[in-house]
């Protein structure tokens, strides 16, 4: 996966070399190497973990900037993400905030949320279908979806074949555009999703599976919240209201996907590590009895991403809050078709069929890997095993890997150095 | 060239370490690129197996072997032993704890998955001294 453009870097003059993010890592893809991070690309899957606790703010999700758009759109539409009406102090109607998005030159702005009812139905009617695997596991968090082709080659099929919200609402918004501006062409037109995190940058530059993303930028909530705080206050009479229900906003939250299926049968699991425990679990066949599993990579759900400004918990409180002035739902699929489990095209994916990753893989050849592994389970045994990082690798575990994949050296653990000084072998 | 050896103790003690071994050779199995297939076979049956221990047997250890065409799981254990290994083969029939049942184990299920999961299994019990399943999955 040479091509895959990631959305998380480094800034190598702000690294230490510290071991913050190394130990944070989910899938392990960070070494320190010559005193500063390096991330390993075939195993990053974007999750911004490693931005959220570099203490030397080294670690950078990068995003597009609005200033960067360029003026052969004409029309420009803001996708904003659920979790963002969450983040201001003194919101009380989501209409302020489309208004001010709009008076930021925005043309239009269309509303994730929209999408996410439209989603929960198709959901509804995919779980009606006699003969797919469950649990079904959702596919809006992409940091997600890109760990399970990594490292749950088994649970791919298990994965929503249906779009995630964002994307969904990007086509939407693209032919709603066209549909009251008959002046305007394609081409002209663009979509900017407001995003709580990089997994979503990384997204829509890449796409999912097969699936080519119809999302022309991607800015971070951050850099909208710096230009929109403030500029809305208290009894402004906004011309635009939301056309979304807070089933659609609840999306932004942990829970808030599951629950629009109307089953009690589902569990919903946010950040990294529980998420891996749940999947670890599914593999297992532990969960028999769930209908649908929501996951995502986020402490608290998109609220908790890296792009986020507000706590992840007093944007929860603050998005709920808004129940009092939407309705449940607004958005409903217009399908002629009776039948309870037909979803519509556009709103599958183009290839159900995730495909399996395995960068993990010491060689291609098993007896060449069999033989590694029978190496590194030998230097495995001779190290300290406290994982202290001071190598550079997570684990004394992956500190034996990659002496056998030969990227480092055994002297370079300083724990094993120190003992043969104190005996006096050096 | 000899089998590749895993050696893990199993925890007694502790429910929720219970499939730590398994998460483990899974990863193993996947950075040696066994097929995906062959290393959820194997994830369940040891998965089965360890929790087994726990239950029944105040844990014990989990020797993995593997090699090029087969990965065989070997689990011992010195707990009670099996008195009628016919009957304890059998879907849903377990003997385990009201207490165990309700923390979500115990529906009777370890044997026979263990069994559908794997291309043999054999057991060795004796009632008194304890219990050692050895279990093959072909490549």
């Amino acid at each position: 996966m040479a091509s895959f453009q990631h959305s998380v870097s480094l800034d190598a003059h702000k690294c230490i070399g510290c071991t913050s993010c190394l130990r944070q890592c989910p899938t392990e893809a960070i070494r320190i190497r010559d005193g500063r991070a390096v991330i390993n690309s075939s195993l990053c899957i974007d999750c911004g973990r490693c931005v959220r606790v570099c203490k030397h703010k080294a670690k950078r999700a990068v995003f597009d900037r609005i200033s960067e758009i360029d003026p052969k759109y004409k029309w420009r539409i803001a996708l904003p993400a659920p979790a963002l009406y969450g983040q201001f102090e003194g919101l009380s109607e989501v209409g302020d905030l489309l208004q001010a998005l709009l008076d930021l030159g925005f043309d239009d702005v269309y509303e994730v949320a929209r999408s996410a009812e439209i989603i929960s139905e198709c959901t509804r009617r995919y779980m009606r279908k006699p003969d797919i695997l469950k649990p079904v596991i959702s596919s809006a968090c992409p940091a997600i979806v890109r760990l399970i082709r990594l490292r749950f080659p088994e649970l791919c099929d298990h994965v929503l074949p249906i779009l995630p919200p964002v994307e969904y609402a990007s086509r939407a918004a693209k032919q709603e555009a066209l549909q009251q501006h008959p002046e305007l062409k394609p081409e002209e037109i663009c979509t900017v999703f407001i995003s709580p995190c990089p997994a979503k940058t990384s997204y829509a530059k890449n796409g999912l599976s097969q699936t080519k993303s119809t999302i022309d930028y991607v800015v971070s909530m951050t850099d909208v919240y710096r230009r929109l705080s403030g500029k809305f206050g208290k009894g402004k009479n906004s011309a635009m209201k939301s056309k979304a229900g807070i089933a659609g906003v609840k999306w932004a939250t942990s829970g808030g996907e599951a629950e629009g299926l109307y089953s009690d049968r589902y569990l919903a699991a946010d950040d990294m590590d529980n998420a891996i425990q749940v999947l670890d679990a599914i593999e297992n066949g532990k969960l028999p009895a769930l209908e649908f599993v929501e996951l995502n990579a986020c402490p608290g759900g998109c609220v908790g991403g890296a792009a986020t400004v507000e706590n992840p918990y007093i944007a929860k409180t603050r998005l709920l809050s808004f129940k009092h002035k939407l309705p449940n739902y607004r958005n409903y699929l217009k399908v002629e078709n009776k039948e309870p489990d037909f979803i519509p095209d556009d709103a599958l994916v183009d290839n159900p069929l995730l495909d399996y990753v395995p960068p993990e893989r010491l060689s291609d050849d098993r007896l060449e890997a069999m033989r590694m592994m029978a190496e590194i389970e030998e230097i495995y045994e001779l190290l300290p095993q406290i994982d202290c990082g001071s190598c550079g690798a997570p684990t004394c575990r992956t500190f034996a890997e990659d002496v056998v994949k030969g990227e480092c050296r055994m002297e370079d653990c300083v724990v094993l150095l120190k003992k043969k000084l104190q005996e006096g072998q050096l | 060239m000899s089998a590749l050896t895993f050696h893990y103790d199993v925890d007694g003690q502790d429910f929720s370490s219970a499939g730590e071994a398994s998460v483990a050779v899974k990863k193993k199995l996947r950075q040696m690129g066994f097929p995906p297939d062959v290393i959820r076979r194997c994830s369940i049956a040891m998965y089965e197996g360890e929790i087994n221990m726990v239950i029944h047997a105040n844990g014990g250890t989990a020797d993995v072997q593997v090699e090029p065409d087969k990965i065989t799981i070997i689990l011992e254990d010195h707990g009670p032993g099996i008195p009628d290994v016919e009957l304890a083969m059998k879907e849903g029939y377990s003997t385990s704890t009201e207490e165990i049942r309700t923390m979500g184990f115990g529906a009777g299920m370890g044997l026979p998955n263990m069994k559908r999961y794997t291309e043999s299994l054999e057991i060795e019990t004796e009632v008194g001294v304890g219990t050692k399943l050895t279990m093959v999955v072909k490549v």
